[in-house]
């Protein structure tokens, strides 16, 4: 059994704005072993960016609060650290990318200047020796004409480029952990197919792990290994991406599953699930997911499911669950 | 039988102005030389990267850019020469909606308002009958009557969509120029959206012309799918034939770089290669050869015309070798999944 390089326990994470409390992250954990590519998943607000910047603590606060909760990684709580302990983490052992390169990267200082400061600060790296590793990590994410690139700003890329020396500047320092959230959602589908396939010879040759949040089924049926499905801020279904995909028991991981539209079917009327995320001001008592859930009770609807597992490394938190057999008419399956 | 919508040669190209004197420095070729047809009643999809001219396209096509050359028709009429009278009249007939309905709906409007300004200004309501047509759009988008009296701030971007599409359905168009109109919703919601523009399009028989880059929703909606590069349609075909049997190199190349949410298929290295093209530095010859697996000195010195190659349109060289069938064969969806939606949906019709 391999240990997880990072776990994350029970976070909560409250944001407060003009008296009221927004619970927008409620009790998320997962664990992210060695060398695997966990896929974070879940619908727009959903809470998968703020888990992943409290993770990096990179949430202002206020108004953002880490009600609870513990980030355990290399035997430490991250959320005990100090804030220059927590800095040497960042962009040392712990990298992240973001949709968008410019919150990363500065437009006044070039690439090849930006990647040489962090190979100073987390590696001690300087001078020739730090060039040239910067333009080495350039023509790893396959920058074409690095050792010319090295010396343009952000401004003089595209979009897709700017991508790459993002993952370049993340990956300078051999991080254990990259956190990538939603790294190829702004790109067209070529450039993202190619920014995808660097980040698996990377964790291939490296043996990152890898903490990828996308909003895109099929990103997650391409990269990951392993899948935590998240919706209005609480973990509703985790397990093995081929148990995810070949069994799923949520009623909203299966709408979700059912509404992408696949280039490999028929055409046909896509599966909608009606209604929409509730706001994080709702209050709701039970079951996040009960007012749009066909199979919804009084129970659901007044006791809030925990997760459970119903197959080994499979967990859904759903009281139907398995739903196999269930059927509000009282049919039989 | 004529088409219901007809261009030809339409082009649209920005000069490029630099420098205090803003003398022109160049063009930005953003559509050249488009030409195809639209039966009514069918949807036209438009692909390709980001960039190669979709949404000038899109609006040439109303004259919300005012073309550089080229015609259009709608059925008889020449939109292309109508004054601006006319265009005012015929822009009844051609709406468009766009990826964020925010940005082109009045946040000072309430809905009833949005949905009232175009009834009353083409005179196809009063001020007698003018409440119960809003009242039937907003019934046809799948809205709330409550919702009336809202504005654009107060909705879901989902719901948001359904406005602009009630507003573009108020002067009962025969075209729609649909500009990426699920790109910025979430999948539970897009699917939402999908399925009312195909059932408004069933009951309304309206046309659209559907932009988009995510082939698999255009596999969906789509009856026939033109694909651009860097301004020119490269191929167009039925959906069918594209997708089983795409001629283009580009078009396999974006068909292959689709992931698709199956994590048993098949997991191939990307075959993109290359970044996205600029408009404004044109390569010699066939535009797409410096990414081309296929290309030799005659496309790097050579544009290839589209012409018909089988039931396809291809401006390929080597359109007839370049075959590959059976490129996306079509799959079942997972049994578990049918099962387990075929609960919930059982579960969903005894609610009712
Ligand atoms: N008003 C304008 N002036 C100058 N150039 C323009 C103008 N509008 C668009 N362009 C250029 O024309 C080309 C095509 O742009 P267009 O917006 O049609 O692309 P698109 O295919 O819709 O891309 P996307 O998928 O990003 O929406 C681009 O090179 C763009 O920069
Ligand atoms: N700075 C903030 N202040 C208040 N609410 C916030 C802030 N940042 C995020 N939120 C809220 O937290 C929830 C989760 O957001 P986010 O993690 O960005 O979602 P996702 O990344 O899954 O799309 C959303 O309801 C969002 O509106
Ligand atoms: S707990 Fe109840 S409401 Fe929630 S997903 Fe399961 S069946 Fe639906
Ligand atoms: S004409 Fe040549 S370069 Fe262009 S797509 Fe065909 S094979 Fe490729
Ligand atoms: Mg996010
Ligand atoms: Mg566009």
């Amino acid at each position: 059994m391999v240990d997880p390089v990072l776990s994350l326990r029970d976070l909560d994470v409250r944001f407060n704005s003009d008296g009221h409390q927004l619970r927008v992250v409620n009790g998320v954990g997962f664990d992210l072993m060695a060398g695997q590519t966990l896929g974070l998943v879940g619908e727009s607000g959903c809470g998968k960016s703020v888990t992943s910047l409290a993770i990096m603590r990179l949430l202002a606060s206020p108004p953002a609060e880490i009600a609870g909760g513990e980030v355990i990684f290399e035997n430490r709580d991250l959320l005990k650290l100090s804030k220059r302990e927590m800095r040497e983490m960042r962009g040392g052992r712990m990298g992240m990318i973001f949709q968008e390169p410019m919150t990363s990267l500065n437009p006044v200082y070039t690439c090849g200047s930006q990647i040489i400061e962090s190979l100073r600060r987390h590696s001690g790296l300087t001078g020739k020796a730090a060039r040239e590793r910067a333009i080495e990590l350039l023509d790893t994410v396959r920058l074409p004409s690095p050792e010319k690139r090295v010396d343009d700003y952000p401004h003089q890329l595209s979009g897709g480029q700017r991508q790459r020396v993002m993952i370049a500047l993340a990956l300078a320092n051999d991080p254990t952990v990259l956190i990538a959230d939603e790294p190829t959602t702004a790109l067209d589908v070529t450039i993202q197919a190619q920014i995808l396939d660097l980040l698996r010879d990377l964790q291939e040759r490296t043996g990152t792990a890898v903490l990828l949040i996308t909003h895109d089924l099929g990103v997650v049926a391409e990269t990951c290994q392993a899948v935590v499905v998240m919706y209005a801020g609480t973990v509703v279904e985790r397990g093995e991406v081929g148990a995810i995909f070949a069994d799923p028991q949520h009623p909203y991981t299966v709408g979700l599953m059912a509404a992408v539209p696949r280039m490999d079917a028929l055409q046909g009327r896509l599966t909608a699930i009606p209604g929409s995320v509730p706001p994080p001001w709702e209050r709701v008592v039970g079951c996040r997911f009960a007012p749009r859930c066909p199979l919804a009770d009084d129970r659901c609807r007044n006791e809030r499911p925990t997760l459970r597992e119903i197959a080994p490394g499979h967990e859904i938190a759903c009281w139907k669950a398995p739903i196999e057999g269930v059927s509000a008419t009282g049919g039989q399956s | 039988m004529t088409a219901l919508l007809r261009t030809e040669g339409l082009t649209k190209h920005f000069p490029v102005r630099r420098g205090t004197l803003r003398r022109q420095a160049g063009t930005v070729q953003a559509v050249t030389d488009v030409s195809f047809q639209l039966e009514a009643n069918e949807t036209l999809a438009i692909v390709g990267e980001s960039g190669c001219g979709k949404s000038t396209l899109g609006r040439a096509l109303l004259r919300l850019h005012e073309p550089s050359g080229g015609k259009v028709w709608l059925k008889d009429m020449d939109i292309t020469a109508l004054n601006r009278q006319g265009l005012r009249e015929a822009r009844k007939h051609m709406q468009i909606i766009f990826q964020d309905p925010f940005g082109s709906l009045n946040p000072r409007m309430t809905v009833r308002e949005t949905l009232s300004e175009p009834l009353l200004l083409h005179g196809l309501a009063t001020s007698a009958t003018v409440r119960a047509e809003a009242d039937r759009l907003i019934d046809l988008c799948g809205l709330a009557r409550w919702h009336a009296e809202r504005y654009p701030h107060e909705f879901s971007g989902g719901q948001r969509q359904r406005v602009g599409i009630a507003r573009a359905l108020a002067t009962r168009p025969m075209l729609i120029v649909c500009d990426e109109p699920v790109s910025a919703l979430d999948v539970s919601v897009q699917a939402q959206i999908v399925n009312l523009l195909q059932d408004l399009q069933r009951e309304l028989g309206m046309a659209y012309v559907f932009i988009s880059h995510d082939l698999a929703v255009v596999r969906h909606i789509a009856r026939k799918v033109a694909v651009m590069y860097l301004g020119r349609i490269v191929e167009e075909a039925t959906t069918e034939a594209l997708f089983t049997a795409p001629r283009h190199p580009y078009t396999r190349m974006l068909i292959d770089s689709a992931p698709r949410p199956d994590p048993a298929a098949l997991r191939h290295k990307a075959s993109a290669k290359g970044g996205t093209p600029s408009a404004l530095a044109m390569p010699s010859g066939c535009a797409f050869h410096p990414r081309c697996v296929l290309a030799d000195d005659r496309c790097r010195a050579i544009r290839p015309e589209l012409r018909q190659v089988g039931q396809s349109r291809v401006a390929c060289h080597f359109a007839e070798a370049a075959i590959s069938d059976n490129v996306v064969p079509i799959k079942a969806d997972s049994p578990a999944l049918m099962r387990r939606l075929a609960v919930l949906e059982q579960a969903r019709a005894g609610q009712k």
